[in-house]
This record gives C-alpha cells, sequence and structure tokens, in this order.
C-alpha cells in the first residue's frame, strides 16, 4: 500500500502493536507471573508448611477426610497439582440433605488435614487474569485476549517479514544510545526469543481455540455438547441405587500408575457409598507434556476397572501437546525458570515495542514541547501500563501480609487494592507530565517491590533470613525476586532521570539564548 | 497545497479501512468457511477434524490478515477473499447437507 511490501509490513507491525500494546503488556506480565503459580499461592498462604511428599497416600487420607466431612455427596473430587502444589485441593457435591449453605471445597494438607490460612486467591487469580481479566464478563474478556493475541502473531509475522538482518539483531545491543538502543532492545528481545513468542502466541490461541473459532465443531457436529462429550469425555453420577460400601481407593489409585508408569494427579469419586459408585483416576499434570490426561474408571464397589480413555488422537495429541507447551506444567525447576525469563524477554519485547513508538516521534514533532493528543495519550498509557501493572502487583502481594485475616471477601479485597493501585499510577501518569511521571512511577514500583520482603517479615514468621536459615528456597527465592524486581525498576527510574536532566539542560540553554535575542 | 494534502489523507484513510475491513470481520467470516471445509475434508473421525482444523485456523487468518495489507488493489483482495468465502461456504453447505452432522 506505501510502495513495497516490506514497508507496508512496518506499518502493519507498529499499528497492530500500538493499539493492542497495553493489553499484550498485562497479559505477558500475569502470564509470566503465573509460570510460578504454585510458588506464588504458597507464598501467599504462609501458614501451610506441609506438602504431601506421596499423593498416592493423600489421596487415601482425602477419601477419608470426605467420607467424614462430606457423607451423602454426589461427587467428590481430589485434586494434587503436582508437586510444586501445597497439599490437595477438595471439592463435592453435597447431598440432598445437606443444608444449602454447607461448604463444598477444602484444602487439606498431605496428611489428610484441613488447612487453615487466610483467605487469598493467591497466583490463581494472576494466571486467571491473563486470559480472563478481571470486573468484567469473562465471555468477552477472552474474547478481548484472543484478539490481542491475533495482533500480536500478526505483529511478529509482519515484524518478521519487517526484518533485514535477523542474525546480526541476535547480537546488537547498543545501550545508552538513545532511539538506537530501544530499537536494539526491542530487536534482541524479540529476535533471540522468537522462537519462544511465537510459540506461546499460537498456542495461546490453541488454547482458547473453541472459544474463537467454534466452526470447525460447527461443521461436524450438530452441537457443541456433542463434540465435547465425543473428545473430552465427563462422566457424571449414575442414579443412585442403593447402599454399598466404597471400595478402598489406595490400590485403585496403585493400579492406575502401574499401568501408567506415571502418577496420578486426581480422583473423582462419583456416588461414594452406593452401589453405583465410580472411582475415575486421572494423570498427574506434571507427569507429561499434553494437558489431556488419560483416565480410567473403576467400579466403586469391587475397584475393577470399567473404562479407560486415552486422549491418543492425533489432533488432539497436538492440541494437547501445544496447550500444555504454553501452560508448561510439566517443566522442572530448570526449564520452569527458563520460560519465566522468556516471559519476561515478551514483557520486554512488548514494553520497548511501546516505548519506541514514542521516542521513534519524539524527534520528529513540530515542538517537542507540547506534543499533539495522540502522542501524548500513548506516552501516558505506556506508564500507566509499564510501571502501573507491576506497581499493582507488588501492592497485591502488600495487601496479602498487611489486610486483616478476618475481614469478609478477603480474597476479593487483595484484588482490588492491586486494581486501585494500577488506577493510581494511571491517574498519577495522566495528572503529571510525562518527563516527571516515568521516574516517579518507576521509583513508587521500586520502593513496593523492595517493601515487600520487609513487610514479610514483619508480618510473619518467615523472614528472608529465616527461610535462608531454615533452608526454605521457595520463601527464600521469592523475597530475592521482589528485591530484584526492585532493583530492575529503580535502575530504570535513575535512568530516565537521568535522561530528563540531561535533556533539560541541553535544550534549556538555547531556548534562553532565544528567549535573550527576543527581548533585545 | 494544504487541500490537495487534505484529500491524500482522506483517501489514505479509506484505503486503510477497507483494507482494515477486508483483514478482519471478512477475513473472520472467510476462515470460518475455510476452516469448516478443512473440518469435513480432515480424516480421522470428527472430532480430530474439527480439532485439526480449528488449530490451523489461526494460521489462515494471520496469512489472511497480512495479505490484506501486503496486495496492491483494494478491489483485487475484496474480491478474492468474496470469492474464496463463497466458494468455501458453498462446498461447506454441499458436503453438510449430503453427508450430515453427527
Amino acid at each position: 500500500m506505501k510502495g513495497c511490501f516490506r514497508q507496508s509490513m512496518a506499518w502493519l507491525h507498529t499499528w497492530t502493536g500500538l493499539l493492542l500494546g497495553w493489553l499484550l503488556f498485562a497479559i505477558f506480565v500475569t502470564g509470566t507471573s503465573a509460570y510460578f503459580q504454585e510458588e506464588i499461592t504458597r507464598w501467599m498462604t504462609p501458614e501451610v508448611r506441609s506438602v504431601p511428599s506421596d499423593p498416592a497416600s493423600g489421596f487415601v487420607a482425602a477419601t477419608e477426610w470426605l467420607k467424614r466431612e462430606a457423607p451423602g455427596g454426589s461427587e467428590w473430587s481430589i485434586y494434587s497439582t503436582g508437586k510444586r502444589a501445597a497439599g490437595l485441593q477438595l471439592y463435592w457435591v453435597n447431598g440432598p440433605d445437606a443444608p444449602a449453605d454447607a461448604p463444598t471445597s477444602a484444602r487439606l494438607d498431605g496428611t489428610g488435614t484441613k488447612v487453615f490460612a487466610r483467605e487469598t486467591l493467591g497466583g490463581w487469580f494472576l494466571y486467571r487474569f491473563h486470559y480472563d481479566l478481571h470486573y468484567i464478563n469473562w465471555y468477552w474478556a477472552r474474547w478481548l485476549v484472543g484478539i490481542a493475541a491475533m495482533a500480536m502473531l500478526v505483529a511478529i509475522l509482519s515484524g518478521i517479514v519487517t526484518h533485514k538482518k535477523i542474525l546480526t539483531d541476535f547480537f546488537l545491543l547498543r545501550l545508552g544510545k538513545g532511539q538506537r538502543s530501544w530499537l536494539d532492545a526491542h530487536n534482541a528481545s524479540s529476535v533471540l526469543f522468537l522462537p519462544f513468542i511465537l510459540m506461546i502466541t499460537y498456542t495461546g490461541l490453541v488454547s482458547l481455540a473453541t472459544h474463537y473459532m467454534p466452526w470447525g465443531i460447527a461443521a461436524n457436529y450438530a452441537n457443541q455438547g456433542k463434540f465435547f462429550e465425543a473428545a473430552f469425555p465427563w462422566p457424571v453420577p449414575a442414579e443412585k441405587a442403593g447402599p454399598a460400601p466404597l471400595a478402598p481407593i489406595g490400590p485403585i489409585v496403585e493400579r492406575a500408575e502401574r499401568m501408567w508408569g506415571t502418577a496420578a494427579g486426581s480422583v473423582r469419586i462419583l456416588n461414594p457409598g452406593d452401589r453405583t459408585a465410580r472411582v475415575i483416576v486421572s494423570g498427574a499434570p506434571d507427569a507429561g507434556m499434553s494437558v489431556r490426561l488419560r483416565s480410567m474408571t473403576f467400579d466403586g464397589v469391587t475397584g475393577r476397572p470399567v473404562d479407560a480413555h486415552d486422549p491418543s488422537g492425533a489432533a488432539t495429541a497436538t492440541e494437547g501437546t501445544m496447550i500444555g507447551l504454553h501452560a508448561g506444567r510439566f517443566a522442572s525447576p530448570l526449564l520452569r525458570t527458563l520460560y519465566f525469563m522468556s516471559g519476561l524477554a515478551g514483557c520486554v519485547m512488548v514494553a520497548s515495542g511501546l516505548i519506541l513508538w514514542t521516542v521513534k516521534r519524539r524527534a520528529k514533532l513540530p515542538d517537542p514541547d507540547r506534543p499533539h493528543f495522540g502522542f501524548r495519550l500513548v506516552e501516558k498509557l505506556n506508564i500507566a501500563a509499564i510501571a502501573g501493572l507491576p506497581f499493582g502487583m507488588a501492592a497485591y502481594f502488600l495487601a496479602n501480609r498487611l489486610l486483616p485475616l478476618g475481614i469478609a471477601g478477603r480474597s476479593e479485597r487483595e484484588i482490588d487494592t492491586m486494581f486501585i493501585a494500577w488506577g493510581a499510577v494511571a491517574i498519577w501518569a495522566l495528572a503529571r507530565p510525562a518527563r516527571r511521571a516515568w521516574p516517579e512511577a518507576l521509583s513508587a514500583t521500586a520502593l513496593a517491590f523492595a517493601s515487600v520482603p520487609l513487610v514479610n517479615a514483619l508480618t510473619t514468621d518467615r523472614s528472608l533470613a529465616a527461610s535462608l536459615a531454615a533452608g526454605d528456597s521457595l520463601f527464600a527465592m521469592f523475597d530475592a525476586v521482589m528485591l530484584v524486581l526492585a532493583a530492575g525498576f529503580g535502575w530504570a527510574a535513575l535512568k530516565v532521570a537521568r535522561r530528563r536532566d540531561r535533556e533539560a539542560a541541553s535544550r534549556g540553554s538555547p531556548m534562553r539564548a532565544i528567549a535573550g535575542a527576543e527581548a533585545a | 497545497m494544504s487541500r490537495a494534502v487534505q484529500n491524500l489523507g482522506g483517501a489514505r484513510a479509506r484505503e486503510i479501512a477497507a483494507r482494515a475491513l477486508a483483514a478482519v470481520p471478512l477475513n473472520y467470516a472467510v476462515t470460518a468457511a475455510l476452516t469448516m471445509l478443512i473440518a469435513r475434508l480432515l480424516p480421522g473421525g470428527g472430532a480430530q477434524a474439527s480439532i485439526g482444523a480449528t488449530m490451523l485456523s489461526f494460521a489462515i487468518f494471520a496469512g489472511l490478515a497480512m495479505t490484506a495489507f501486503a496486495v496492491r488493489s483494494v478491489a483485487k483482495l475484496w474480491i478474492g477473499l468474496v470469492v474464496a468465502g463463497l466458494v468455501a461456504g458453498a462446498a461447506d453447505w454441499l458436503l453438510i447437507a449430503a453427508g450430515g452432522r453427527l
């Protein structure tokens, strides 16, 4: 359109990138944090100390607990999210005799004792925000996220086309050179991590594929329910037929694990204590790459296997592995750290691209001191997104430690705190000149992250020093990462403040000279 | 001269709008029709074919979106997409009418 193919792709890259860049930044930041979802949750529930060493015995203990606490229920589910999670998560459906407000979920430790922890959604909230956002209907939120992801895919592909020297940009990072440095940062973070970024964008779309593109199903199925029944069967309790004792769960889980050669991750019991009882054992989410798990169904009275589900069709396996690659539940600690670093590179790619948009145009402005509305809007939204969201996340962690333990709706208050803090930075960015708002917002974010380990030390007995002494690597790492983030934002604030001073000095003198000449 | 520049700006804005409409809503309709066609044609049973086609749909959409901004003639772009969509849609309709759905 503007002459040659490469130019039109450059144009497409700039504008799709800008239009959805802020949302993409939020998706990248919260998605990156989600690689340590379980670890964040464990840090946010400091009361929980024990982790099951053996999930198989945990399932037996959880079943005994459910027999006591939820008798007559029509369905019990026991989930272990794998080796990293703190305890087991239980859900159940109460029988008709139970009061309407009876609980339907609990968290147990590995020995089958109910865990009493502060009410928080922990890392799970950040994970859900990654694709469901918050305060708005999840259905439309997923569409927004999908549009952003597709814009990202188009921006990446057109970015590749625009690129002349992929190999050089691998090694090119010229610092302290203004626009050139921003372009280098944008190129280095996106080219070096291109395989990851391309993979994560496509697999992200595949994760919610049927939401965005239900037409592939519509071609072969008259309704979606039939498709899901065929592709991902989910047995439901039968009509009850009279009491019969539940078969021991231990041998059933062992049998499934022996069959697969990998650990079990969840046990669903339909109609426990009834003649129609069924026990469905599914594989552990961290036992393989695909998120489509194998399962075996057992007769809940005799303990004999009656059915097995193995999602091994070519397309299902591809789809499950793509989603698995995206979510990284299979990843070992080292690979998980690499995932996290690649996610951070993605954040840098989006942020530097957004900043590059303003840096590139600032030089061409008719009057750099009084930019037009569009430029100012982009500049301020950049501050609100790039400094505001991390500030909000630090506030989320602080709220977890500082909000009173007993208040109603505590987990929702933690989330509110995050958005209030984020909104405060946005308002600050709108109210202040951008030149000042940048270093101010970045320093505030640095201070907020730095105060997280401090507040943790004051409000719990699991301070950084205590964690190091006790060899508690998870708590020590969390606090250390907070300090590294604080240092990173502090460094950025210093750089921006220095540049501002330098620019003010260099512009100050000719302006004064002109003013002097006019006065004369 | 300033009026000439403004007219040029208006023409450019119209061209971008025409390409954006082709790249997003029209593209979605064409991709949906092509995805349905692939889902009808892939082997391995309904569920596998549907999943496979759905996974491919994002590559089709991204490719068509880039094409919408890369080709020179906006008219040819629209004609090409509309014809492709109509042909695929007609094939979908015929295949479903003849073979039924699960």
